[in-house]
């Protein structure tokens, strides 16, 4: 039987030292067996690799930064639509998620689909927010406060003990030992990523996160947990294992169930010494490592292109554990002028 | 005493805990050991089987034993509610 062709558009095509899920996702995408498929990258830089991956992504436009707006991005998406006829988008940034969140009817009318959490989903799994969540849906999460000036970092002695992590809003995280590390982390993670910060109490343990797809409706289509093997400094798994956690899955259908998620995600937890796993982040979208869960036999970038499509999707029940995933960098060698061109047209 | 019922040991002695993704290197009589105790082999089959191959005296065979039973345990391959 012929598949049915589908034009996906992906973002997330950057592979810095927080590399995007992109690649891993379009991965997946190219080795579905329901569809097949034509993808436009959605990048924004021009030194992206994904763009120059030409095996990868069939065609990349340049989109406006979030900032923009979403008149801006949805001009932007109108002339894209209007050349490839998209059938699907799937946003890979926390950043950008907002504004694809807000624009989903229009696109949806345009013939555009998109597979995003509610805007209530994704406001109240902030890690703004994430206190209130683990009290909402009875779910452990370490001690966290939002704080907006270093000055309040003074009286957080009375509440936290020391090492407290330091985050930002969308992006990066750093260990605080004393006031003044405290302090340093505020004012470079605030000046990148914006206010607030968030104060986390560190919890001692070893970090595992586990990657799922929610059809909205309170069902789980897919999860596979995973051990993170080799951590950088910048806390990113280059190498992990995929595991046979029992209560891993327990709390991400928990997780699902409770607040009906739609889409992908990954729930980034911390087992403590006191054997409890602790939540540190609900990331509203599928992660790097994506690919693992793929290579494991849960193919959810291809589960979730068919959920947008309208499709009903039978959740996948077993995946093959002690099956790794080890990350590498490779340079590709590109002429200038192909950087020439998306730097110029915004297109290449 | 049983075994984490999961782990997966390998010819060569490399032994995976799929529960937790922690894998780890054991020598033969080590692998020869944990086989054993997957097969539910009591504590009195495994020495007299250590006894009858090994060229040592039965009060090192059982301190080693109990030694390297502790150290499954405290790597979690062994269930901790269960007494050595």
């Amino acid at each position: 039987m012929k598949k049915h062709k589908f034009t996906i558009a992906v973002s997330g095509l950057n592979a810095i030292d927080s590399p995007g899920p992109g690649v891993a996702v379009i991965r997946g995408l190219r080795e579905a067996d329901s569809f097949d498929v034509r993808i436009i990258g959605f990048s924004y830089e021009s030194l992206e690799p994904g763009i120059y991956m030409h095996d990868v992504v069939d065609k990349t436009y340049q989109i406006p930064y979030p900032t923009a707006g979403t008149d801006a991005l949805l001009a932007r998406l109108a002339y894209i639509h209007d050349i490839e006829k998209l059938d699907v988008i799937i946003p890979n940034f926390d950043a950008e998620l907002y504004s694809f969140m807000k624009l989903e009817d229009t696109l949806k009318a345009m013939g555009i689909n998109m597979f995003l959490p509610t805007i209530q989903q994704f406001e109240e799994r902030h890690k703004v927010n994430l206190p209130e969540f683990g009290k909402k849906y009875d779910i452990n999460v370490p001690f966290s406060k939002s704080i907006f000036s270093t000055s309040e970092i003074y009286s957080l002695n009375n509440e936290f003990v020391f090492p407290m992590v330091i985050k930002g809003k969308y992006y990066d995280a750093s260990i605080a030992y004393n006031l003044e590390q405290a302090k340093s982390y505020f004012n470079k993670i605030s000046a990148k990523w914006g206010l607030p910060i968030v104060v986390q109490q560190f919890v001692h343990g070893t970090e595992y996160n586990v990657t799922g797809l929610g059809d909205g409706k309170g069902n789980t289509i897919a999860a596979v947990p995973m051990r993170k093997q080799y951590i950088t400094d910048k806390g990113k798994a280059w190498g992990g294992i995929s595991i046979d956690d029992k209560r891993m899955i327990a709390l991400t259908e928990k997780f699902v169930s409770q607040t009906k998620w739609r889409g992908g995600f990954e729930l980034e937890l911390m087992k403590g010494q006191d054997n409890e796993f602790y939540l540190l982040e609900i990331n509203p979208r599928m992660p790097a490592w994506i690919y693992l869960a793929v290579g494991c036999g849960q193919n959810i970038p291809e589960a979730l292109v068919n959920l947008a499509m309208g499709e009903e999707v039978a959740p996948y029940t077993d995946y093959v554990k002690g099956r790794m995933f080890i990350r590498y960098a490779w340079d590709m060698i590109v002429d200038i002028d192909e950087f020439h061109e998306i730097s110029t047209k915004g297109e290449l | 005493m049983k075994i984490n019922k999961n782990i997966a040991i390998s010819d060569s002695g490399f032994v995976f805990n799929p529960v937790n993704g922690e894998s780890f290197s054991v020598n033969p009589i080590g692998a020869e050991i944990i086989d054993m105790m997957k097969t539910e082999k009591s504590y009195e089959e495994i020495h007299k089987t250590l006894i009858s191959k090994y060229n040592a005296d039965e009060a090192t065979i059982e301190k080693d034993y109990f030694d390297f039973v502790g150290l499954l345990k405290q790597h979690n391959l062994i269930d901790n509610n269960e007494e050595a």
